[in-house]
C-alpha cells in the first residue's frame, strides 16, 4: 500500500465530504414532496382510524374530506384561535412553548352513525421515543369513541402493542370526566375492572409505555379541560 | 486491464465470487455475519424481501465505489472513507423507501439505518474491495448481499407461514380451509428466538449435507 502524505490525505476527505454532502442534500430536496404526502397520507389515515374508518393509501384523502370536515385550534382558555391550520399544528413543537401559547388543534367529525365526533391529537413519550395518536370524543365530550396510537421504536412484542386493535378497542366508551372533574384514562396493570368506567388493561410487560401512554392521555387531554368543560352541556 | 490478462466477464472465477456466497460461503450461514436484522426483520416475508434488496444494493454499489477508489484511498483512514461510502448508501435507500415503500419503511424502522453496522458490508469492503477490481467487487457485493438476503427469505417465508399463516399477507391457510379442522398459527414463530432456531435449523440441513463445513 502506498504511504500518502498528511496532506493528501486531507484533500481527500475533504472533496470526499463535500461530494458526499451535496449529494445527499439533492436527495433530500428531490425525496421531500413525496415523502411529505406520505406523512399527510398517513396522518389523515390514522385520524380516520381514531373514528373506525379504515381507509386504505389511495382512499385515506378522499375519505377524510367526507368524515373530517371541519377543524380549528384553541388556546389553553378554550378560545379560538383564527387563521391557523389545525392539519399543520405540530404538537410535538407546541409542546416545547409555556402552556399559554401552545395551539391546540380539534378536528370534528361526522361518522356514518350520526355521531358528532371531536378529535383530539395526543402525543408523548414512550420508553424509547415519542407514542402518538387520536382521541375521539362522542358529542357529549367525555365518552371516548375511539383511539388510535402508534409509535415509533417501542420494544416490538411488548410496549409496541399500543397499535394494536386489541388495546385500542379497550378505550372505547371510557370517560375522561368523573362528577365534572377531568380524571383521564387510567392504563392499570393487572387488569382494569370491566365496570371501571375510567381504566383499561396496561400491556403485559410493557409497563413503561403503558404508563407513558396514560402520562400523555392526561397531560395532552387536561389542555382541552376548559373547551370540553364549557361545551359540554 | 490489457488484452492479454483480459479475462472473460462471466469467468468461473468471477461466477464463484457470486455463487460461493450463496451457498458453501454464505455470509448468514458459514460465516454467521448479519444475524441482528436477520432475526428483527424476518417477521413477515414482504419487509425481508425490501431488506434484502436494500443490503444488496448497499453493499454492490459500496462494494464498486470503495474498490474503484482503492489505488486512491489512503491507508490509514481507510475504515472512516468506507463507512462514509455505507453511511451515503444506506441514507439514500432509507429516504428513497421514506418516499415510494413507505408503509414498508415503517415495518423496517431503525433497521434499514442500521444496515450502516451490517458486519457483512465492513467485511466486505475491507476483505475483497480493497484489494480486487470493481467488476469482481460488484459481483461478490452482489454475492454477498443475495446470500444474506436468500436466509432472511427463507426464516421469513417459513416464519410468516407458520407464525400468521399468510405469505406476503395473502392469508392462504383460510383460504385453504385448515382452521376448520382445529389448525391454529404458532404464536411462538413470531417472537425474535424462533428466527434463530430457524436460521440454527438451516446452519443444521447445509452442515449435514456439506460435510467439509462442519469446524473440526
Amino acid at each position: 500500500m502506498k504511504n500518502f502524505s498528511n496532506r493528501y490525505i486531507f484533500v481527500f476527505s475533504f472533496i470526499m465530504v463535500v461530494i458526499v454532502a451535496s449529494l445527499l442534500a439533492l436527495a433530500a430536496t428531490l425525496l421531500q414532496p413525496a415523502q411529505e404526502r406520505n406523512l399527510e397520507i398517513a396522518k389523515k389515515r390514522s385520524m380516520l382510524e381514531s373514528i373506525g374508518v379504515i381507509s386504505t393509501k389511495d382512499n385515506s384523502v378522499e375519505l377524510y374530506d367526507r368524515y373530517i370536515t371541519e377543524s380549528f385550534v384553541l388556546n389553553i382558555q378554550g378560545e379560538v384561535i383564527e387563521d391557523v391550520d389545525a392539519f399543520n399544528v405540530v404538537l410535538r413543537n407546541e409542546q416545547r412553548k409555556p402552556p399559554e401559547d401552545q395551539h391546540l388543534p380539534v378536528f370534528r367529525a361526522f361518522p356514518d352513525d350520526g355521531e358528532k365526533v371531536v378529535i383530539l391529537p395526543v402525543e408523548g413519550k414512550g420508553l424509547w421515543g415519542p407514542i402518538y395518536g387520536y382521541v375521539s370524543l362522542r358529542s357529549d365530550l367525555n365518552t371516548i369513541y375511539g383511539v388510535t396510537f402508534d409509535h415509533d421504536k417501542e420494544t416490538p412484542g411488548l410496549g409496541a402493542e399500543i397499535n394494536t386493535t386489541g388495546f385500542e378497542s379497550m378505550f372505547t366508551g371510557k370517560k375522561l370526566y368523573q362528577d365534572d372533574r377531568f380524571v383521564s384514562v387510567q392504563v392499570l396493570k393487572g387488569g382494569a375492572d370491566p365496570s371501571d368506567q375510567h381504566g383499561v388493561d396496561a400491556i403485559s410487560g410493557g409497563t413503561i409505555t403503558s404508563k407513558a401512554l396514560e402520562e400523555m392521555l392526561s397531560d395532552c387531554l387536561k389542555k382541552y379541560d376548559a373547551y370540553l368543560t364549557q361545551n359540554r352541556n | 486491464m490489457s488484452s492479454k490478462e483480459k479475462e472473460p466477464l462471466f469467468s468461473e472465477k468471477n461466477r464463484k465470487l457470486f455463487t460461493d456466497q450463496l451457498g458453501r460461503n454464505n455470509p448468514v450461514t458459514v460465516q454467521v455475519l448479519g444475524i441482528c436484522s436477520a432475526l428483527a426483520v424476518t417477521v413477515k416475508l414482504e419487509p425481508a424481501l425490501v431488506m434484502a434488496l436494500s443490503v444488496t444494493i448497499v453493499l454492490a454499489v459500496s462494494n464498486l465505489i470503495v474498490s474503484a477508489l482503492r489505488n486512491y484511498i489512503p491507508d490509514r483512514i481507510r475504515i472512516i472513507v468506507q463507512l462514509v461510502v455505507i453511511a451515503t448508501m444506506v441514507i439514500l435507500v432509507d429516504q428513497t423507501l421514506k418516499a415510494y415503500a413507505f408503509d414498508v419503511s415503517r415495518q423496517l424502522s431503525v433497521f434499514v439505518g442500521l444496515i450502516i453496522t451490517n458486519c457483512i458490508i465492513m467485511g466486505r469492503l475491507e476483505a475483497f474491495a480493497m484489494a480486487n477490481k470493481p467488476w469482481p467487487a460488484l459481483l461478490d457485493g452482489i454475492g454477498a448481499g443475495a446470500g444474506y438476503g436468500i436466509i432472511l427469505i427463507i426464516v421469513a417465508f417459513f416464519r410468516e407461514f407458520l407464525g400468521s399463516g399468510t405469505i406476503m399477507g395473502y392469508p392462504i391457510l383460510e383460504k385453504i380451509g385448515v382452521y376448520s379442522f382445529g389448525y391454529e398459527d404458532n404464536g411462538m414463530m413470531i417472537l425474535p428466538p424462533m428466527a434463530l432456531i430457524v436460521v440454527g435449523l438451516i446452519i443444521w440441513v447445509q452442515r449435514s449435507r456439506n460435510r467439509e463445513l462442519i469446524e473440526k
